[in-house]
């Protein structure tokens, strides 16, 4: 009992310890989300060579969003995005408004819980970007939270860019 | 507890109670994980098994909270024999969706082994061709430390490693778990 109990305060002394030293140093934390996204890049990759062999051409970029939004959604995160915008010039929009990994996420008040959610979204980001490259698409990804358990993923294409 | 009804037990659970999840997306997953391990470790592959089974561990550490909560079985194993099966058609089946084989007991029955004829986090991976990682590396590592992190939240110390692959051309992949003691519930010494 002594030991969980050290071990409890072991951790909120780092948390406490780290957040403000977080916004000082990004080094570490660049570096994690850099290995983070890499780490998801690969699966991404992966898991489009197996799951998309069997099936038609696709015609578009579009058609490729809605593979994603789809299939590999619901392959990943257990259900489908559920809103997708673009502006028809290379920019996607996704919505998940209850993304799978942050559906039993909690803290405590004022526990800055959006803050501390988004490396969560890095390894999932770095999946979407090995899964387009896979797909012969170009893009830069970026995944935000605003409001849990919602995440949400903005996509553009080399098409939007000059 | 018979070992049929843990059959039927782990059987159930994984139906009726499991959230699952695609199995390529944790062999594919796990391999980026280990093959980042490598690459962060220079290819020392006895520090990657070290990091995996410290991986386990610390994962072990938190399974076991899931798997009292959703095994449900309210009482403590009467023995390391009945602890074994638990964990081959109980743990392994609702968390995997494998049922190694509980063999070879010494005739304390203190040290047994997991035989796996399947293991989803091997599918589909080929060893470093170095001539080193054939020997040195212990792919499924992460395992013997989830057990051993488990196991030590229900007063068991155990030891736990692989001794034989089928990724390094062995007939079998066999871990080996020994007993190692029972831990007494310690008091906190303010308590007293």
């Amino acid at each position: 009992a002594s030991g969980a109990a050290e071990t409890r305060s072991t951790t909120a002394n780092t948390v406490t310890v780290t957040s403000p030293s977080r916004a000082n140093d990004d080094e570490p934390t660049d570096a994690v989300r850099h290995k983070l996204e890499t780490t998801g890049y690969r699966v991404g990759q992966g898991l489009v060579e197996r799951f998309s062999k069997d099936r038609p051409r696709f015609n578009d970029t579009l058609d490729v969003i809605k593979f994603l939004c789809k299939d590999l959604w619901s392959l990943v995160f257990g259900k489908n995005i559920d809103n997708l915008k673009t502006n028809h010039r290379g920019v996607y929009v996704l919505t998940d408004s209850v993304f799978r990994p942050f559906s039993r996420m909690s803290t405590e008040a004022g526990g800055q819980a959006i803050v501390r959610a988004q490396p969560y979204l890095w390894f999932p980001c770095g999946i979407v970007k090995g899964a387009l490259a896979a797909l012969g698409i170009d893009a830069t990804v970026q995944a935000e939270v605003h409001e849990l358990p919602g995440a949400i993923f903005q996509i553009k294409t080399d098409q939007s860019k000059p | 507890m018979s070992s049929n009804k843990a059959s039927r037990i782990g059987e159930e659970i994984w139906k009726t109670r499991i959230d699952k999840v695609n199995t390529e997306l944790v062999t594919l997953t796990y391999g980026t994980i280990v093959v980042q391990l490598c690459k962060d470790y220079d290819n020392d592959y006895e520090e990657v098994n070290k990091q995996l089974d410290k991986m386990g561990y610390n994962i072990g550490l938190r399974l076991i909270e899931d798997y009292l909560a959703k095994s449900n079985t309210m009482k403590r194993c009467t023995s390391f024999r009945e602890t074994a099966d638990m964990i081959a058609k109980v743990g392994f089946k609702i968390f995997l969706n494998i049922t190694p084989q509980v063999t070879n007991w010494t005739n304390d029955n203190n040290q047994f082994s997991l035989v796996f004829d399947e293991n989803p986090f091997a599918d589909f991976v080929e060893l470093p061709d170095d001539g080193r990682a054939q020997d040195e590396l212990w792919y499924s590592n992460i395992l013997c430390g989830v057990l051993r992190g488990a196991l030590e939240m229900v007063q068991m110390q155990v030891e736990a490693h692989f001794i034989s692959d089928v990724l390094k051309g062995n007939d079998t992949t066999e871990m080996r778990v020994s007993l190692l003691r029972y831990i007494d519930d310690e008091l906190p010494p303010e308590d007293d």
